[in-house]
């Protein structure tokens, strides 16, 4: 038996599952797949920014996709980091496609014009 | 002098939001007043998923979430003014701001939404202990700097106040390479959603404190340490429990307060805590002022926001259409375990079904929270649980509401 809290939105559901899998205390099905998922491979979706080289002081916002492997967090932030971007660009505009080959892209989550 | 039949003082999430449905609902003449640079207000800071689950259905960032509202915006011509500061706002609805090309100007409005969102509370605000040197800054603040600007604002980091925004900060911080020491909080609660302590906190193994302050603040110039110390149930430090940690930033998320600063001068009639009190049409106690967002009580989510924004115009229709005139009003009333309620008041007649929105004072476990009109009871809903942090809405069928109003919340344990 674990307990969790479900992190798929603000009501924040106490959720319990045993060792079955057998879920409980869930509020939606989002919940279910969460607590599975959660105790056998956490994933998380990650935003952050890049700056843009030709606009001063200017950052893009961006997050991945989908949910990635929480322990590629940071090795994901570190090939971030490093990345550079030219303005124009457009709200959903794909910055990396496949980024470190986990299957989900890195998207612009901002207009610059 | 320019006259609008709408002038909203504010163009973020509720702002913007409000100006859509005044817009929909036919109101001819609105203007936007921003004092940013951009439509949108704190969701430009906010670069982290969690918003429009309720709006949209879907999980947005708040640069996403804001610019679905600005496009809209745009795209029905609603006309708005940037880096423009409302001062002042008159009794007979004259509104004064200014800017750097237009100077000072006033404007004359029929109806107004004001949208000004909350301030942080800071250092003064909370009379923190020792000294006031460089390296203290408010979470929001700290967000700006990275999000916005891209500074991060230190290396060692202890967050006071385990609001939200502190809680985002303690990830974002961490992800850009900073060490987060620890989150402090006074209370024996967290303040933020359960899950942001998880996705914010756990997945990073930073330390959430609870009873627990920032005694004093030490350092030359710089921030270089800060005294930790537990408190008792009443809040008062616990002698012999003080530990130095050392860090070189003290990040603080203690809360937000409406702004209301142009408002000032109004003589509004406000609550215990000072929020503006309302009516259902979150109309204040000036007819033709609605409140609404973030500057009429903080909210959990920007979802709500938008959908109290719509409310407010309404009311703001409502009003133009002389519809709210020769209305009485009856206060609320609710039990000791209520923080607050939000509309504090009940307008009659009752032209439409709306929303009570309150908070409770502590953490309760199964309880049930009845509604009564005079000794009547018309409404029922369980908890399994409630905790300050969330807001609990309960929605009022207008035909369930018979005259003469007399409205009060009970929370109590189910037995």
């Amino acid at each position: 038996m674990k307990e969790l809290v479900c992190i798929c939105c603000p009501r924040g559901c106490n959720l319990t599952i045993d060792e079955d899998g057998k879920v409980s205390g869930n509020f939606c099905p989002k919940g279910k797949e969460y607590a599975l998922e959660e105790t056998s491979a956490p994933k998380r979706t990650l935003t952050t920014f890049i700056r843009v080289q030709n606009r001063k002081d200017t950052m893009l916002s961006v997050k991945t996709s989908g949910a990635i492997p929480k322990e590629k967090m940071g090795e994901l932030m570190a090939y971030i980091n490093v990345l550079k971007v030219k303005a124009p660009i457009q709200i959903g505009d794909v910055i990396v496609t496949d980024i470190l080959g986990l299957g989900v892209n890195l998207v612009a989550t901002k207009n610059i014009l | 002098m320019i006259k609008k039949d709408l002038v909203i003082i504010g163009g973020g999430s509720a702002g913007m939001g409000a100006a859509l449905q005044a817009n929909k609902l036919g109101i001819k003449s609105i203007l936007i007043i921003e004092k940013e640079d951009t439509l949108g207000g704190i969701l430009n800071q906010c670069i982290h998923t969690g918003f429009g689950l309720i709006e949209y259905k879907e999980e947005l960032t708040g640069p996403e979430f804001l610019t679905r509202l600005e496009d809209k915006v745009k795209e029905e011509g609603i006309e708005y003014k940037l880096s423009s500061t409302v001062l002042s706002v008159s009794k007979d609805k004259v509104v004064t701001y200014s800017n750097s090309k237009e100077g000072v100007r006033e404007v004359h409005a029929k109806a107004i939404i004001y949208a000004g969102g909350c301030y942080e509370r800071n250092a003064g605000e909370i009379e923190l202990g020792g000294k006031r040197i460089s390296g203290i800054i408010t979470a929001g603040q700290a967000q700006k700097y990275l999000n916005i600007y891209g500074y991060l604002v230190g290396k060692k980091i202890v967050i006071l106040g385990s609001g939200d925004i502190g809680l985002i900060m303690a990830r974002r911080f961490t992800l850009e390479g900073a060490k987060v020491i620890c989150v402090a909080e006074l209370s024996p609660y967290c303040n933020g959603l359960n899950r942001n302590v998880v996705q914010c906190l756990n997945d990073f193994d930073i330390p959430l404190y609870l009873s627990t302050t920032v005694k004093e603040v030490k350092g030359k110039d710089h921030v270089e340490s800060v005294t930790l110390v537990s408190v008792d149930s009443k809040g008062t430090p616990i002698e012999g429990t003080e530990r130095e940690i050392e860090c070189d930033t003290l990040c603080l998320s203690v809360g937000l307060v409406p702004y209301l600063g142009p408002l000032n001068n109004l003589d509004l009639v406000k609550d215990k805590a000072g929020r503006i009190a309302v009516n259902q049409y979150k109309e204040s106690s000036l007819p033709g002022l609605f409140i609404c967002g973030n500057a009429l009580h903080v909210h959990d989510i920007v979802d709500y926001v938008v959908e109290e924004a719509r409310e407010a115009a309404k009311g703001a229709k409502a009003y133009l259409d002389n519809e709210l005139s020769s209305q009485t009003e009856t206060k609320i009333t609710y039990g000791s375990n209520i923080n607050y309620v939000v509309p504090q008041s009940v307008a009659t007649p009752i032209l439409t079904d709306f929303t009570l929105k309150f908070r409770v004072r502590s953490n309760l476990k199964d309880v049930s929270v009845y509604i009564y009109n005079n000794d009547t009871l018309i409404s029922k809903t369980n908890y399994t649980a409630l905790i300050p942090s969330q807001m609990v809405m309960i929605n009022l069928k207008k035909d369930k509401l018979e005259e003469p109003i007399n409205l009060s919340i009970k929370v109590e344990e189910r037995k």
